[in-house]
């Protein structure tokens, strides 16, 4: 996938022509621009997974891409849970990428 | 061999049929929608013993929670992976009181469900630190209930309704049953169903079991012996996953009082528990709306702060959605558990509130030697639709004040 970005000229929504920023992925530094999405920024580095799945293991990224699923959520500046697709990018943001193991059960009558 | 049909495929449905199919009984199972689309997909799979004080409910809870360890075991056998898991854990239930009035009404209660035999130990401090580290600091008693448990409630009803298939059921989704056919003699011979196409038939049943939760009033109503079982509508949030910090069941004190009220208004006490998904699951309120399923932000708050109030850290989750169902909801509060008085062959499986996934198996078992006239597994005159707290409602007409 290539990350298309609309020219400020072309960008009937907001024609400002936008600043570079640096955000951090468990610490590796990625450049965006402002008024990306985290997940914005991370796409246009072509990155398409950032969180995996608690039972396989299998990779996660954008899904709905509108805040519905929660399938892109990662840790920003400290804070859980936070779904990089609703999160708008700001210079020096530090994001963590989150696996959650899944909970043991209690087994029958252990107690 | 004798025929019967069960109206209805959520949890008890699912365990009537199985029960009635593996006793060697012809089992047909209509359903209006898909199985478990009702209550039984919309609630939190509880299997308490602990929200019960000593009584029939309560025993019929005890049995029905001793059924639940042998099914996991026998459907686990039955249906082998790649059948998911119907995620029985027995993580045990804590009932927290925050007030000293509430610390001492919970210690009694708790004392008269020890005399009927129910396990429930009163934990001190340090013990309460080791079984839920994370819980407020402000709780003023605590009970431990080990019995306390927790199934994936459409994996189970899929689960029981494959294991009913096995044993010989039929099972026939996206049809509704619109009336009884007798024969010349009145005697019942099977009930007129369309399916959602359109097409009518005729479903041949010498019995008719109405097991469709809070829609078994207009079930019931449209076979010509109607229950005033209503809808009381309970929501549930559910956060993000996250990692795993609350490990039992933990409700407030206040819980169980809503259970027993009959209060129109909301009502909302705390419930808490994980999922084996890593989310949270935030119960619960009560309120008697009808069938309106419209989303009220006063709810969502409401169970957000008493949440907090039980566990601190819970302020800084995320709520990924909500989700609301229908407790089939009995003015005398007791299941209705047996065969009609005023419509011979018509048997009622309903009532059961926030309970009807603990105590499918119990009803079905009961239900079952009914038909049967095999010996019942306890008394069944308690949940008879023929009981005497019950005959003031049964003349009420369908539909009645709270409906649609």
């Amino acid at each position: 996938m290539t990350a298309f970005r609309i020219p400020p000229h072309r960008d009937a929504v907001d024609p400002t022509p936008s600043a570079p920023l640096m955000i951090s992925v468990d610490d590796t530094p990625i450049e965006g621009v402002t008024g990306q999405t985290i997940a914005g920024v991370l796409l246009g580095a072509d990155r398409l997974s950032w969180r995996t799945t608690s039972t396989r293991g299998a990779r996660r990224g954008l899904f709905c891409g509108i805040g519905v699923c929660f399938d892109c959520v990662a840790e920003v500046n400290g804070e859980r849970d936070v779904r990089l697709c609703q999160r708008r990018a700001v210079d020096g943001d530090s994001v963590r990428t989150q696996h959650d193991a899944l909970p043991i059960l209690v087994p029958e009558d252990r107690n | 061999m004798p025929r019967i049909a069960v109206i209805g495929a959520g949890i008890s449905g699912a365990a009537v049929a199985r029960e009635l199919a593996r006793r060697g009984h012809e089992v047909t199972v209509v359903e209006r929608a898909a199985a478990a689309a009702g209550t039984s997909g919309r609630g939190e799979g509880n299997v308490l013993v602990s929200d019960k004080g000593p009584g029939p409910e309560l025993e019929l809870s005890v049995l029905s929670r001793r059924l639940w360890s042998a099914l996991a075991c026998e459907l686990r056998e039955e249906l082998p992976e790649p059948f998911p898991s119907i995620e029985f854990e027995a993580k045990g239930g804590l009932v927290v009181a925050t007030t000293e009035a509430g610390a001492r009404s919970l210690e009694e209660f708790a004392g008269a469900q020890r005399a009927v035999g129910v396990r429930a130990d009163v934990l001190d401090r340090a013990s309460v630190n080791e079984l839920e580290p994370h819980l407020t600091e402000r709780s003023t008693a605590a009970i431990h209930y080990p019995e306390d448990a927790q199934v994936q409630p459409v994996i189970a009803t899929e689960a029981l309704l494959a294991s009913a298939r096995n044993a010989g059921a039929t099972v026939i989704t996206g049809t509704r049953v619109s009336a009884a056919v007798r024969d010349d003699a009145g005697r019942l011979s099977g009930v007129r169903v369309e399916s959602r196409t359109g097409r009518r038939d005729i479903i041949a049943a010498d019995q008719v079991v109405i097991a469709a939760g809070p829609w078994s009033a207009e079930v019931s109503s449209l076979l010509g012996a109607p229950i005033p079982v209503k809808p009381r509508r309970g929501m549930v949030l559910v956060t993000t996953r996250m990692p795993h910090r609350i490990r039992r069941k933990v409700y407030d004190a206040d819980y169980v009082g809503a259970v027993g009220s009959s209060d129109v208004d909301l009502q909302t006490s705390s419930v808490v528990e994980s999922t084996a998904a890593g989310t949270v699951l935030i119960g619960s309120s009560r309120e008697q709306v009808g069938f309106r399923d419209d989303f009220r932000a006063r709810i969502v708050a409401e169970l957000a702060r008493k949440a907090t109030a039980l566990f601190p850290f819970l302020a800084g989750a995320s709520v990924m959605r909500t989700y609301s169902g229908f407790r089939p909801y009995m003015p005398d509060h007791l299941p209705v558990i047996g065969e009609d008085p005023r419509a011979a062959g018509i048997w009622h499986a309903t009532g059961h509130e926030g309970a009807g996934i603990g105590l499918a198996p119990a009803t079905a078992q009961l239900l079952a030697s009914l038909i049967d006239g095999s010996p019942a597994p306890l008394d069944a005159s308690p949940f008879a639709p023929a009981r005497p707290s019950l005959a003031p409602y049964l003349n009420e007409p369908y539909p009645n004040e709270v409906t649609v």
